[in-house]
């Protein structure tokens, strides 16, 4: 443990977690790991899904209580651990991925919750709207202390809740996936007030698996694997390679995998979409997807591309537009229709509206084509289930004990695997993506890849919509960007050129037109 | 969710041996509480655990466990059905004139059933295709389908002294009641399509997450027009099972407030409101203790005013003792 305490003899760490272990019954989830955080300074912690992160930051945050022989120092002093309530006194702040505000209240009464300002044992208002005023200010935002939350956007949002935080003196704030659903926009904002906060000396943890954010934010990185501690490093010594075998203590030469062929002119048309339009947002989008070939959509978050695929699957109804599948027309009023015309659809939001949580493995797994199974009197067929099941496991290498344990059990990768193997059992034609990678560790975003690449080997037309851009130029043969609803370009890679991220942006930005 | 290690083998086998004792603690429920309710009327009223008494517990609360089963269907989906007290109550009307006819009598069961699936189909296409939410839906039909109970006999009570299905009520076979067998089959045939059919792995998955449901392909319109459906059927059932054992029936008075004792047995089986988890064998336990308590209280001679108080208080304080034991579960 001795690399994480690299202590500068000055400046003592505002926090340190030393030899903290948690256990569940027989599973190990901690084992001995250590940390230091000092103030003013953003700490990274980084590793899969599962490596123990979360549960090292429910260890600080006082939901759990660590074994015995951990201790929590804060100023060097011991702090009590187990007891959420001491630890927000102490100055601890965490900021959930999961954002935990009310909507219909406003942005002061929402900073306040529970710990409103009382006069004469009424909520004092007035004292409540300044001092959020006062507080929304030092982060240097554009909206009102008395703004509905309702009203914000998701990265707004967050900002209220680290105002939140600040409110209660916090000097330790967490941050746990912070940038997953914002737009570059709101990420660029986000990071000033962070930027802001260190000045203020606020210790920031960070807890993300996106490698750019930490190379910009990060004073040091701390790594966990397995539940346990791998190392530190700082700043100066960040380098990617280095950090991807710490987090999968092993090498990830071929991280992105593109084998197939691009396709060539004489591959044949197998999705042809013209004219899509939803009456709201989407303005008559045209495209063709061929067989065989990755099609990646790409733009900001809010430029319809989620909503494109979902009208595509007949999830949502369209106002106008046409589609033909290997040559014929065909309509699609509804995700049933859609996946019996042969095409399916891997949602962005596998807990909302991929998964059923309390249902096995195996359930899951089958959900789709459930109906091929009933036997005489709609009996079901279990052992074509468990077949299944057992050979998507074996496939995907779905890390569980059981093919009955919870689909809710398993770690976000796993989860993603479980709806990758329901939409393969559809047998589909044409497979939409939906951010396939989203909150997924790296060691499963490789496996996804290389499965993307094998369906595209099978001649499967795909059409993966990604915020990532090194994922985007690394898996896509063509790139269609979107932007207000409309497709606003394509970008392809020609002869011995590849596809530049920089093509992509502007056309996503609109930069170009400027 | 916990951020749970995976790897190694020995961990996942431990996690896998936790989770199945959890999940037949799960499954085990209610029975605990039902089994020291009985010791404790026993200790004090050694009347309570005869052969006779426990037929007249069992015949009592058949026709709540008839009706619970339907009830858990919807609750499965995230739904509710508080229209099965007025369904029955037409339906054991429906009953009861159909069996005054000539020659004809015994068609007054399939009548019943009919007159409950009728009803429960209103019920399921409003749900379903108008997409109302289902408390509303029901609780309309909650006061309307008693009004028709009430329209078909002019207000006043049918009788038939000369049933011809009064075997159903009052008749056994082998000393047991047709009242339990018919509920244990309702059970039995409940469990079968719940567990071991396609659409009983649909009804888990649209209570489990509707959306997610839709877009894996389900017709959840379907599958809630079916469970309403089923309720009402087994609402008609149980009006026809009434009609049977009173020889009569009446619109106004006969089912009220019998959905609240269905509710109260499925919530007591452990089946979650918010729908997708939950069985029928806990819903059978969970209709068993409530009949054991209102024949229990009363065989220890407690005033009718603190039965309620008391049934009241256990139905709350069963359910809290069964959050605290899942959760303590969980975080094992």
């Amino acid at each position: 443990m001795s690399a994480a305490v690299r202590t500068p003899a000055a400046r003592q760490p505002v926090l340190e977690m030393r030899h903290i272990s948690k256990t569940f019954g027989a599973i190990r989830a901690l084992q001995d790991v250590s940390l230091s955080v000092h103030a003013g300074e953003l700490h990274a912690l980084m590793g899969e899904n599962g490596a123990g992160k979360s549960t090292l930051m429910k260890v600080l945050s006082g939901a759990y209580r660590p074994d015995p022989g951990g201790e929590i120092l804060i100023d060097g002093a011991p702090a009590a651990t187990g007891d959420p309530i001491k630890a927000r006194a102490a100055g601890i702040a965490v900021i959930y991925q999961e954002l935990s505000l009310a909507p219909n209240l406003t942005v002061a009464q929402n900073i306040f919750l529970g710990n409103e300002p009382r006069r004469f044992g009424v909520v004092d208002r007035d004292q409540c709207n300044r001092r959020a005023a006062e507080i929304v200010g030092r982060l240097g935002v554009s909206f009102s202390a008395r703004a509905l939350v309702s009203s914000l956007s998701l990265g707004e949002r967050q900002l209220v809740e680290i105002a939140r935080a600040l409110s209660t003196n916090a000097r330790i704030i967490v941050m746990d996936e912070p940038t997953t659903s914002l737009t570059s926009r709101e990420t660029d904002r986000l990071f000033e007030v962070i930027a802001t906060l260190k000045a203020q000396g606020i210790a920031i943890i960070y807890i993300s698996h996106r490698m750019e954010e930490v190379y910009q934010l990060a004073d040091r990185v701390s790594v966990l694997r397995d539940s346990g501690y791998v190392g530190t490093l700082d700043r100066a010594d960040l380098n990617a390679s280095r950090l991807v075998s710490m987090m999968v203590g092993r090498d990830l030469s071929a991280f992105y995998k593109k084998d197939h062929r691009p396709p060539d002119e004489k591959r044949a048309v197998a999705l042809s979409v013209r004219g899509m339009s939803d009456g709201r947002l989407l303005k008559n989008c045209s495209f063709d997807l061929h067989h065989g070939e990755v099609l990646a959509l790409a733009g900001l978050v809010g430029s319809g591309r989620t909503e494109l695929a979902r009208l595509i699957f007949g999830a949502d109804k369209r106002s106008a537009g046409t589609m033909q599948l290997d040559g014929k027309p065909v309509t699609v009023g509804s995700p049933r229709e859609a996946l019996d015309a042969g095409i399916a659809y891997l949602t962005e939001d596998r807990k909302e509206l991929g998964l059923f949580l309390d249902m096995s493995i195996s359930d899951n797994i089958s959900m789709g084509v459930l109906a091929g199974d009933a036997r005489a009197g709609g009996f079901r067929d279990f052992t074509a289930a468990d077949r299944r099941a057992a050979k998507a496991i074996a496939d995907l290498s779905i890390r569980t004990g059981s093919a009955q344990a919870n689909a809710g059990s398993l770690s976000g990768g796993n989860q993603q695997k479980v709806l990758l193997a329901r939409l393969l059992e559809t047998e589909p034609k044409v497979v939409i993506l939906d951010e396939p990678t989203r909150g997924v560790d790296v060691g499963a975003k490789s496996e996804i890849y290389r499965l993307i690449d094998n369906l595209a080997n099978k001649g499967i037309a795909i059409l993966m919509i990604s915020s990532e851009l090194p994922e985007v130029i690394g898996v896509a043969d063509r790139v269609l960007v979107m932007r207000d609803g409309a497709i606003a370009g394509e970008v392809t890679a020609s002869e011995g050129e590849p596809l530049r991220q920089e093509a992509i942006m502007e056309l996503a930005t609109g930069a170009s037109q400027r | 969710m916990t951020d749970r290690t995976t790897g190694t083998k020995s961990v996942d086998q431990v996690a896998v041996r936790s989770r199945r004792l959890r999940t037949a603690l799960a499954a085990l429920g209610m029975l605990p509480v039902l089994v020291l309710l009985a010791a404790g009327f026993q200790f004090i009223n050694p009347r309570f655990l005869t052969g006779t008494n426990l037929l007249i517990v069992t015949q009592q609360s058949s026709i709540n466990i008839v009706l619970a089963a339907g009830m858990t269907f919807v609750i499965l989906t995230g739904g509710i059905d508080l229209s099965v007290g007025s369904i029955l109550a037409a339906s054991a009307m429906v009953a009861v004139l159909v069996s005054l006819v000539p020659d004809w009598g015994l068609l007054g069961v399939p009548a019943a059933i009919l007159v409950g699936l009728g009803f429960g189909l209103i019920n399921g296409l409003l749900v379903a295709y108008i997409r109302l939410p289902p408390f509303i839906v029901t609780l309309g039909s909650l006061t309307a389908v008693r009004g028709v109970a009430r329209l078909l006999g002019q207000d006043t009570t049918v009788f038939n002294s000369d049933l011809p299905f009064d075997f159903i009520g009052n008749g056994s076979v082998l000393g047991i009641p047709w009242l339990v067998i018919i509920a244990l089959s309702v059970v039995v045939l409940s469990w079968l399509v719940l567990k071991r059919t396609v659409l009983g792995t649909w009804i888990y998955a649209v209570g489990g997450n509707a959306e997610a449901a839709r877009l894996t392909g389900i017709k959840v319109p379907l599958v809630l027009l079916f469970v309403y459906g089923v309720s009402g059927l087994l609402a008609g059932l149980g009006g026809a099972m009434s009609a049977a054992r009173l020889y009569a029936a009446n619109g106004l008075q006969l089912g009220q407030s019998y959905e609240l004792d269905a509710i109260a047995a499925v919530i007591l089986g452990g089946t979650s409101f918010v729908g997708g988890v939950g069985s029928i064998w806990g819903t059978l336990i969970g209709g068993l203790i409530i009949a054991v308590l209102s024949n229990g209280l009363i065989l220890a001679g407690v005033s009718d005013i603190w039965q309620y108080i008391i049934k009241g208080l256990v139905i709350i304080v069963a359910v809290a003792l069964d959050r605290y034991r899942l959760q303590a579960g969980a975080r094992t």
